[in-house]
């Protein structure tokens, strides 16, 4: 394989390609890590609502470090600005709209994603001593689309792109698209399907770096 | 008359027994009842459930209580393994029950509503749901849930008047509505109070019935 031929993405070069592909008018929901910054890298003028699951619907830039209101944070806890036209809602109803399927998208991190949908991001082993869910399993569940955007492969060279998850499952059969840094991937009901390649990546190089089976676009 | 506001933290506090269950409103720092939950721990109740988004965040006013050894159980979606919380959940000396975040809020609702159960498809395929009852509806798996009940809610608003109609501030509503609802005695830290009539009723972000007490804790 030529390694030297290709340069896999990095984090917010990620994010810009999620950005890209969410339309104006979509009302989205981005969780933390990668996610959260593929708001900054949709252009201002195309109106897309963000929501952040504390209870903040059409979050804007980062504030001016002057200028931050300590009333106002993302589900992650950061500092953040109201766009015109934003509100605020209540726990129970932010959950509402991300459990009652009124996001047009979710966009979440994972460790591991398989070829039936199922996402596995909260937890690395099933006997984990402390519980850390938040609200990743209420976003999972509920929004028209659920994409992923992770690195291909973990730190030690394993595959994110899996048969099965082998770490416990966040959902089950909800992922519609993962964008790693090295490709883009369709949950089909064949597997997982190739939308996209970095530049010189060969499809061979992927699927030698994907666990689960891979298929060409035209072949579905 | 009707007057909700109490004159001092002790008569704020009156009443809260050993064993209670408490819901704590805030996210993070924003919206956090932090004057009520020092007066908890003054007042000394012990044996308490606490049901709160996040608990026993570093420096955080839970995690004093924690320290106190007031608290026997939390209820929430998230602690880290390393705070104290995740500690003393780790050597046996508190118990545990995490739950997602939305089922969280929605329990909560649910008790305030007078629902006694509801089904979701939320961690309905996870371990969650290892030992629990199941049932595919609409075509989904789904998990049955059931109300969380407060008997007190603390919780923080930015306006109050004296029949206990509430706003907030900012994404400092998060969970206090939620937890104004679902509890038999709501106790509000208000930063403002305001003459009754002058929050716009269309304003009312949380109206009196669902308030008990409130106390004027200035900025």
């Amino acid at each position: 394989m030529a390694d030297s031929e290709f340069q896999p993405l990095d984090r917010l070069g990620i994010a810009a390609r999620i950005a890209r592909d969410i339309p104006e008018g979509w009302f989205v929901n981005l969780g933390i890590g990668i996610p959260t910054t593929v708001s900054d890298c949709v252009p201002h003028d195309r109106e897309v609502i963000f929501h952040a699951e504390n209870g903040v619907i059409g979050i804007g830039p980062a504030p001016a470090p002057d200028a931050v209101n300590p009333y106002l944070i993302n589900a992650g806890v950061q500092h953040v600005t109201l766009r015109t036209g934003g509100a605020y809602v209540h726990h129970a109803d932010s959950f509402a709209i991300a459990r009652g399927g009124h996001l047009d998208l979710c966009v979440l991190g994972a460790f591991e994603v398989s070829e039936t949908g199922d996402i596995a991001n909260w937890a690395r082993a099933p006997d984990e001593p402390v519980k850390q869910v938040g609200g990743a399993m209420d976003l999972a569940i509920g929004a028209k689309r659920l994409w992923v955007a992770m690195e291909h492969v973990t730190k030690e060279g394993a595959s994110r792109i899996v048969r099965a998850c082998s770490y416990p499952l966040t959902a089950k059969s909800v992922v519609q698209r993962v964008y790693t840094n090295l490709a883009v991937l369709d949950v089909a009901p064949c597997g997982f399907v190739v939308r996209d390649m970095i530049p010189g990546l060969t499809f061979e190089a992927l699927q030698a770096r994907s666990e689960a089976a891979l298929h060409r676009e035209a072949q579905q | 008359m009707i007057d909700k506001f109490v004159a001092s933290m002790a008569d704020a506090m009156a009443g809260i027994e050993d064993g209670s269950t408490v819901l704590v409103g805030g996210f993070g720092d924003v919206g956090a009842p932090a004057a009520l939950l020092d007066g908890l721990a003054a007042q000394g109740a012990r044996d308490l459930t606490i049901v709160i988004v996040a608990g026993g965040r570093d420096g955080s006013k839970i995690e004093h209580l924690l320290e106190l050894g007031r608290i026997r159980r939390m209820v929430c979606s998230f602690v880290r393994p390393a705070s104290l919380a995740g500690r003393l959940y780790q050597q046996g000396a508190l118990e545990l029950e995490i739950v997602p975040q939305g089922t969280l809020a929605e329990r909560i609702r649910a008790a305030g509503a007078g629902i006694e159960a509801f089904f979701t498809p939320t961690a309905a395929d996870t371990i969650l749901a290892e030992g629990r009852e199941t049932r595919v509806i609409n075509g989904k798996n789904c998990l049955i849930e059931f109300p969380l009940r407060g008997d007190v809610a603390l919780i923080e608003a930015w306006q109050a008047d004296r029949w206990g109609n509430l706003t907030y501030r900012e994404s400092a509503r998060n969970l206090n509505p939620v937890m104004a609802m679902g509890a038999a005695m709501t106790i509000a830290e208000a930063r403002h109070v305001v003459a009754l009539g002058d929050i716009p009723p269309e304003h009312v972000h949380t109206p009196g019935p669902f308030v008990h007490r409130v106390i004027h804790v200035p900025e």
